[in-house]
């Protein structure tokens, strides 16, 4: 260690040093404190003044910093977060065992077995060293499920990058993606979907979203909170360092203490062999029931998880901070409360079981201490070498911060985007051109095979992964014994949620509930991940808040209530007021589908020649916002398709019940790239050609061949059925009101389309070269 | 031919995983005086040639771009091995 | 189902350990229990195998794999009973990171480095079975194409030729990459087994390929593979006969 501080070393005996002490600041209030580079306003800091009754000490300057900042206070969003739960009905709420607000919501999903999920973002951290901020964003959120009592079971990650030609995404991918495996990887979770796409939106801010799912019996949900007067307070897991609060070094200068504090990391490494132990260890002190309350320590740490664990418990709660075991004994107060060191866990724990709950950690060798304990003081009081440092209300720290209503507003620039369609632009006719066309899209790096990326993710482990990758959604068993599991799909279109960032939401949830449907699960709920640029930005802010407007009434709509979530702001390093200020607004939105027997999931692909191939759905002129505008044309302007959730109620109701009557040999959903891109992906999927004819969609829904295989209107999906039994796929359909039309027969080894057009067809070979290539190309 | 060597350690103030993991088995196989454990990289670079001082300097500059990430690492050592072989026998024989 | 234990095989009871950072352990005990065995969870601080019949020691990331794969595991109490039970004949199975901790514990020849393409690599693995008379691969055929998954970083079989030659003439290399070598080992060697035959390692998964539902594919379709349920039944098999 650098620097280490003799004081700090050594025992009692030594001199007290000087500290920021709640006396110290009574008697002081005119001492200058950096409140502004800490990032708080003078409002804010004048607020932290009266809510004390004096100034705050160091130590408090830096909790409150951290914990009313946007990241962790939500204050530029919270008022419009609201919606979600303001619109979510007591028919919605009846599968919720716990809603908004904890780590993770828990759904019921029947025989006594709940799930819980969400979904986060690491996305700056990303940018600055995508290894090790890929890495620990996977870890915060697996922490997140581990602390609602759950045991983790599957990951997902939502990926953006900048443009493919730009030298700096290369650095990037290659940091992320090896990050999200080399961490997922040694957790021993199946990695079982997700996304990626490239977009010159997205340099320099790129997204790097995770998501996990756990498990967890009803009786075994844990919450945050500290109650039970007495009850002790233990901090396990990694030791304490400076990591993440490189850019809060100001407080050093802060110190009373002499010497010069060691230089602070701003990034945190990730220890995945820790996070597994912890996972491990935390299960089996759940199991032995040893734990009261259980908080998971990520953004403002120790700040965090005590204001947190204190103001939703009754009372209030001691802490001694030099029972914290540190990485780097230089550390000064404010630091310990700010540092986001990786892979600790905060629980409360009644003082008669606190020797079973250290006999565990010491099983594990995971290092525990107690550093304070539950009391009905309604205060969170903080000691350091003997002097109280902290005295606050933790209310005023964890729930009470700052709330704005930013101003926002329809940007000037909206309107003329909107204007700008794609009907001027020249479209493919001939069998020839389409057929070119249909294969540029294959191989671009936004619709090409992922497997670069996801054959360096494990997707066994666990030995419950129904599907995975390149299917539609992830699907896992959950019990054993019955094979009753779970389906997941998350979605997000940042062009189209340019054009529209109210349509591109609910788009977002709607694909996401058609991915889920597409593979026989039963839609249940959301969990949502909102990257957006600046709040200060009144277009951005605009944005933000027509695509919460949007998510929560389609939320309402489809019946699948948000469960928890995080935001993303400030993805934004343009100049403000121009077009290409911020990011594509990207508001990622995973849907969880529940199946009674995951063995009967529904792949993406035909597995043998002689189905019947049929599109459920109709389809119309909209190819705004396309893949094929994109590629094509590098054009992005007009209006996305249209939102149809009826119709997407209606489509997944056919496809649940298809897979349940052993209807439904194969389904794939219609998104981006359309029909053309869905045909040959379901060929591709297990080498399977299909011949079909466009005739039936271009006569009954009037549209061109090109149209019929480009177009991306929603709620749509391919499914092939036994010739046998197509009339009863048909008929429910009909009874449902879902268009359906037959496009043709599964086998060869070709894609063939048949139209008014003309014919065309693409050997698989040549497709799989086309749809392989390109990422490996590019980065292998 | 010459050879240059190059060090790389995980900066103090970051967590080394590798070195923990180290430091926690050595105690269990009797190996109690060793508090702690950090584990770096070592390069070996060759040239034609001597190693010269403007090798020396164009060695740094790879060290310092490619070798190691400067978020996370600090470059320890750049030097000429041949050099300094005579050294580090010489600290080998006394230890 | 490819094969089903006979009854007689019930109650036969095969240890898994579990290190910090073992990964495959609950699906090494389901697999036995799907081949109609008992699985006995053994924990790498306890040096008494509880009377254990067989032992798998499952794949993972045991202490990170920060020194190298297997490095520290090799020294658990429990070890050095695999160790002494290995000697006497035990059959033991070491799957990914278990076969590198066997090597890392003399108990196999050679070593495990990185890929040769330095990734991570997940893939359902084409095998042929070369030596169909060890513990663990008794019901397979000489010759026989498998697939089970292969999930690993550190994945390169290395040995000197010597050792190699040796592994060839003895017939001891059981398993062998088809078509495709995922991570450039010597000679496509996926795995090993001791001179007993009782002691076998490889680096693809087995455990990963015993289920209807959950495997890589097969011939009747997507996650139909079972072919990593006969190593489990062939250990129940081998034990019958011992």
């Amino acid at each position: 260690m650098t620097a280490a501080d003799p004081t700090v070393q050594a025992a009692s005996p030594a001199p007290r040093p000087r500290l920021d002490t709640v006396e110290n600041a009574a008697s002081t209030p005119d001492e200058t404190q950096p409140y502004a580079e800490l990032g708080l306003k003078p409002d804010e800091y004048e607020r932290i003044r009266e809510i004390l009754g004096r100034r705050p000490t160091a130590a408090e300057l830096a909790m409150y910093s951290v914990m009313w900042s946007e990241h962790c206070s939500y204050k530029s969003s919270k008022v419009h977060l609201r919606k979600f739960g303001e619109r979510v009905t007591e028919e919605m709420k009846q599968h919720l065992l716990v809603g908004i607000g904890e780590n993770a919501g828990v759904v019921d999903i029947g025989d006594g077995w709940a799930v819980t999920f969400k979904v986060e973002s690491h996305n700056h951290p990303s940018f600055v060293e995508p290894y090790q901020g890929a890495a620990t964003g996977v870890g915060g959120i697996v922490r997140d499920i581990i602390s609602m009592g759950a045991r983790p079971v599957a990951v997902m990650d939502q990926l953006r990058f900048g443009a493919v030609d730009n030298p700096d995404t290369a650095r990037v991918v290659h940091g992320v993606v090896s990050g999200v495996g080399g961490y997922g990887n040694s957790l021993g979770l199946p990695n079982v979907g997700g996304e990626l796409v490239f977009d010159a939106s997205y340099q320099g801010n790129p997204l790097v979203n995770a998501l996990c799912v756990g498990v967890l019996r009803h009786e075994d949900i844990h919450l945050a909170n500290a109650s039970g007067v007495g009850n002790k307070v233990i901090l396990f897991g990694a030791r304490t360092g400076g990591d993440g609060i490189g850019g809060a070094s100001i407080l050093a200068s802060e110190t009373f203490e002499d010497g010069v504090p060691a230089k602070r990391p701003s990034v945190q490494v990730g220890d995945p062999f820790m996070e597994k132990v912890l996972i491990e260890c935390c299960l089996e002190l759940f199991s032995a029931d040893v734990v009261e309350g259980i908080q998971d320590l990520g953004a403002a740490g120790i700040s965090c998880a005590t204001s947190e664990l204190a103001s939703n418990g009754e009372g209030g709660m001691h802490v001694d901070l030099d029972s914290v075991l540190l990485r780097d004994p230089s550390l000064n107060a404010g630091e310990i409360l700010m540092s986001e060191s990786q892979e600790r866990m905060m629980a409360v724990v009644r003082p008669e079981k606190l020797e079973e709950f250290l006999a565990i950690t010491a099983k594990w060798d995971v290092e525990t201490s107690v550093i304070g304990e539950v009391n009905d003081s309604g205060r969170l009081t903080i000691d350091h070498h003997g002097q109280r440092i902290v005295d606050v209300d933790p209310r005023t720290v964890a729930h009470e911060g700052p709330v704005y209503h930013r101003p926002y507003a329809r940007p000037a620039w909206q309107d003329e985007l909107n204007a700008s369609t794609t009907a001027s632009l020249a479209r493919p006719e001939s069998a020839d051109e389409l057929r070119a066309t249909a294969l540029r899209l294959l191989a671009s790096p936004n619709l090409a095979s992922k497997s670069w990326v996801t054959d360096q993710y494990d997707r066994f482990v666990q030995g419950n992964t129904a599907l995975a990758q390149p299917d539609d959604g992830g699907v896992v068993r959950v019990d054993e014994s019955t094979n009753l599991g779970v389906a997941l799909a998350t979605d997000a279109n940042g062009r189209y949620a340019k054009l529209d960032p109210r349509a591109g939401a609910a788009l977002a949830l709607a694909e996401a509930y058609r991915n889920v449907a597409v593979t026989g699960a039963t839609p249940m709920a959301v969990t949502d991940c909102l990257n957006f640029g600046s709040p200060e930005n009144p277009d951005s802010m605009w944005q933000l808040v027509e695509a919460i407007e949007g998510l929560a009434d389609a939320c309402q709509e489809l019946g699948v209530p948000v469960t928890g979530g995080n935001v993303s702001l400030y993805n934004e390093t343009g100049e403000p007021g121009r077009i290409d200020s911020a990011i594509h607004p990207t508001p990622v939105v995973g849907v969880l589908g529940v199946l009674d027997d995951v063995r009967t999931a529904t792949a993406s692909g035909w597995q043998s020649a002689g189905l019947r191939v049929l599109l459920l759905g109709a389809t119309a002129d909209e190819l705004d916002g396309s893949a094929w505008a994109d590629v094509e044309h590098q054009h992005l302007g007009g209006l996305p398709p249209r939102v149809d959730l009826a119709a997407e109620k209606a489509l997944a109701s056919v496809l649940v019940a298809a897979r349940g009557d052993g209807l439904a040999a194969a389904a794939h959903d219609l998104s981006e790239g359309g029909l053309a891109q869905a045909l040959l992906e379901a060929s591709l999927r297990f080498g399977v050609g299909v011949r079909v004819s466009l005739d039936g969609v271009t006569q009954r829904d009037g549209v061109s061949p090109f149209v019929a295989l480009f177009s991306e209107t929603t709620a749509r999906a391919l499914v092939a059925v036994d010739p046998a039994r197509e009339a009863e796929l048909v008929a429910a359909a009909e009874v449902a009101g879902v268009p359906v039309v037959a496009l043709g027969e599964t086998g060869g080894d070709a894609v063939v389309v048949e139209s008014a057009a003309g014919g065309f067809d693409i050997a698989l070979d040549e497709a799989r070269e086309a749809f392989e290539g390109t990422l490996p190309r590019i980065f292998g | 031919m010459g050879r240059v060597v190059v060090e790389v350690m995980p900066k103090p103030e970051i967590l080394d995983p590798q070195g923990k993991a180290v430091v926690g088995a050595l105690p269990r196989l009797g190996f109690t005086q060793f508090t702690s454990v950090r584990q770096g990289k070592r390069f070996e670079l060759e040239v034609e040639g001597d190693v010269t001082p403007e090798v020396l300097a164009a060695a740094q500059a790879a060290a310092e771009t490619l070798l190691s990430n400067p978020i996370i690492e600090d470059v320890v050592r750049v030097a000429d091995v041949e050099a300094d072989a005579a050294g580090t026998i010489t600290s080998a024989g006394l230890a | 189902m490819t094969a089903v234990a006979p009854e007689t095989l019930d109650g036969a009871r095969v240890g898994v350990i579990t290190f910090p950072g073992t990964l495959d352990d609950r699906d090494a005990a389901r697999a036995v229990r799907l081949a109609g065995g008992t699985p006995v969870a053994l924990w790498h601080a306890d040096a008494d195998l509880h009377g254990v019949d067989a032992v798998v020691i499952p794949g993972g990331f045991s202490y990170g794999d920060y020194l190298r794969a297997g490095a520290i595991s090799r020294f658990a109490p429990a070890m050095g009973s695999v160790a002494d039970a290995a000697q006497g004949g035990m059959p033991v199975l070491g799957i990914c990171n278990g076969f590198q901790i066997l090597t890392e514990a003399h108990l196999l020849p050679g070593s495990m480095v990185k890929n040769d393409h330095l990734q991570f690599i997940c893939r359902e693995q084409p095998l042929v079975v070369e030596n169909a008379s060890t513990a663990w691969t008794n019901q397979f055929e000489a010759g026989q194409r498998i697939t089970i998954p292969l999930k690993n970083q550190d994945g390169q079989y290395v040995a000197d030729e010597r050792t190699l030659d040796e592994l060839e003439g003895e017939g001891r290399v059981v398993f062998r990459y088809d078509g495709w070598n995922p991570n450039g080992s010597r000679r496509d060697i996926a795995g090993i087994t001791n001179e007993r035959g009782n002691v076998v390692g490889l680096m693809p998964h087995p455990e990963h390929a015993v289920e209807p539902g959950f495997g890589p594919a097969g011939k009747a379709g997507v996650r139909t593979g079972t072919d990593g349920l006969t190593f489990f039944t062939s250990v129940l098999a081998a034990l019958v006969k011992a």
